[in-house]
């Protein structure tokens, strides 16, 4: 009988307990981020999908060796380049240009292994997030034309 | 409106829960069969989120491999990457910097932190208390912060290579983790107090879903099931790998087999984990966090390598076969959610069905890890 009271003694102060951490919480400050209207600042290592970097002249820093779409395990990337002929000091020099920068980001599991890869420094991260989109073909980066939208 | 069917007396009907029900957290189907409230035989079905890993570990090079092992276990993703590293280090003969491994033990904690605490919100929403999942949410989204202020990612990480790390932590990193400890400690106090404490809670667990040492070994249950069974073994201490066996923690270790035992082992845990997070802290060596001799296309010698590394959720062992190519000839994960699941079948013979829920949380069972 004893162990009966006590009990309901015990229970009910656990309860009471419970319900005092559960008050003091109600008084806290907020901590939820309002997200569409409020953004929070992505940190710096955020790891986006690639873009390509420019040079000085505006150019994309890529050679086209195809590293990045060796190195990509979901085979999203794709490019192409073709061979431009140039004169320099009255030579004619035959020079490989990147013609095409595909990226699936369908397929993207943002790994790193592509801007690791890279041995010229020409891709990197980008801070985007706000991807959503109901269109498959939104996902379909032409990286090229991104970046020559950036210079401008 | 159809009429009600009337059962014979001892006539049983078949009850699906899942593949999309709440109580399972992911797509898992059990097939129960049921007299009355009561479960005659139960048949966990798997296979809805199969993803083949295994198999495509074999047709691509061991670093395309790495972003996968982050998606069996989307909760504690880096222990099962810093498994895979392992292996492969061991078999290649990389050494890898101390400051590297360092920086593993501590994310890898703070990922078991984050796992368990997820868990254990989830596990009272289940028994119908909400408040504390908010307040385990509110602790994880700080160490996710921290997390992706260094992998870059807050879930699905691939922040190991093969002979170090991804990229080096910062001042701000370590900062925020020592901020962390002593509010993670307030946080476990009061956990403590308002679900540990409960009576409604005590005497909804104590008793249910009694798991035997013996059953545990029959069927390879791991981790906290184990150790809420009285088995003491972590691989941490067992078989220790990494830098694990210059930190001093201890393994908690229950012997009432029930679900309040392995309750209470998770929660002690956690209090382990902050220890190994604030003596890796205090430990952590300068240096590089890369090896320096490390081949640029990784081809393992012709052999068979095993690794066990201890996860949020078990021992996670990973076995590759080599044939000297430069992708395995065989790769096979052996998962700890696997082997625990499958105790739910033979321990919840004669239980009702709502204490066979409140036993299945009490598992912590995370479905794409157990189908891969």
């Amino acid at each position: 009988m004893g162990g009966y009271f006590s009990d309901i003694f015990n229970g009910s102060k656990s309860l009471l307990i419970g319900m005092g951490i559960t008050f003091r919480e109600f008084f806290k400050p907020v901590v939820t981020v309002q997200y569409p209207y409020q953004t929070i600042k992505m940190s710096d290592r955020f790891r986006g999908h690639i873009e390509l970097i420019a040079d000085e002249e505006g150019k994309p820093k890529c050679v086209a060796c195809g590293m990045c779409e060796r190195a990509c395990p979901s085979g999203c990337i794709s490019l192409n380049s073709i061979s431009v002929e140039t004169e320099v000091d009255g030579k004619v020099k035959k020079k490989k240009v990147l013609s095409k920068y595909d990226l699936d980001f369908t397929k993207c599991s943002l790994c790193g292994q592509c801007v690791e890869n890279c041995n010229f420094g020409a891709i990197e991260f980008s801070k985007e997030y706000n991807l959503a989109s109901s269109n498959k073909e939104d996902f379909h980066f032409n990286l090229l034309k991104r970046l020559e939208e950036r210079n401008v | 409106m159809s009429a009600p069917i009337q059962l014979q007396p001892g006539e049983t009907f078949i009850l699906n829960v899942g593949p999309q029900h709440p109580a399972t957290h992911g797509v898992l189907r059990v097939k129960m069969e049921m007299d009355g409230e009561y479960i005659v035989k139960a048949e966990t079905v798997l296979g809805y989120v199969h993803r083949m890993h295994e198999k495509m570990g074999e047709n691509r090079t061991y670093a395309q491999y790495l972003p996968n092992l982050s998606r069996l276990d989307y909760l504690g993703a880096l222990g099962y990457t810093h498994g895979h590293v392992l292996v492969i280090e061991r078999a290649a003969g990389i050494e890898v910097p101390e400051r590297a491994e360092y920086i593993r033990a501590i994310t890898v904690e703070l990922n078991r932190l984050a796992s368990h605490l997820f868990w254990f919100g989830c596990y009272v929403m289940d028994l119908g208390g909400f408040s504390p999942l908010m307040y385990a949410l509110e602790d994880r989204e700080y160490i996710l912060d921290m997390l992706e202020a260094v992998t870059g990612a807050r879930l699905t990480y691939c922040y190991y290579r093969f002979g170090g790390l991804y990229n080096d932590v910062d001042d701000d990193f370590i900062e925020a983790a020592k901020r962390f400890i002593p509010r993670m400690r307030k946080s476990l106090k009061k956990y403590a107090a308002l679900v540990t404490g409960n009576i409604i809670f005590q005497k909804r667990l104590e008793g249910i879903g009694p798991i035997s040492a013996e059953m545990c070994r029959k069927y390879g249950a791991t981790g906290a099931v184990a150790r809420g069974s009285g088995i003491n073994f972590d691989v941490r201490k067992n078989e220790p790998y990494s830098v694990y066996p210059e930190f001093d923690f201890d393994i908690p270790v229950y012997h009432e087999c029930d679900s309040m035992a392995r309750f209470k082992v998770r929660m002690d845990e956690m209090e382990q984990s902050l220890r190994i997070i604030e003596q890796g802290l205090a430990k952590l060596p300068g240096g590089p966090i890369m090896a320096e001799k490390k081949p640029k296309n990784i081809k393992l010698p012709v052999g068979d390598f095993y690794q066990a590394v201890e996860t949020a959720r078990g021992s996670f062992g990973i076995r590759i076969v080599s044939d000297g190519d430069k992708n395995a000839y065989r790769l096979k994960l052996r998962s700890p959610t696997y082997s625990n699941m499958h105790l739910f079948d033979e321990a919840c013979e004669g239980m009702m069905i709502m204490d066979a829920l409140a036993f299945m949380g009490s598992l912590d069972l995370v479905i794409p890890e157990i189908d891969r």
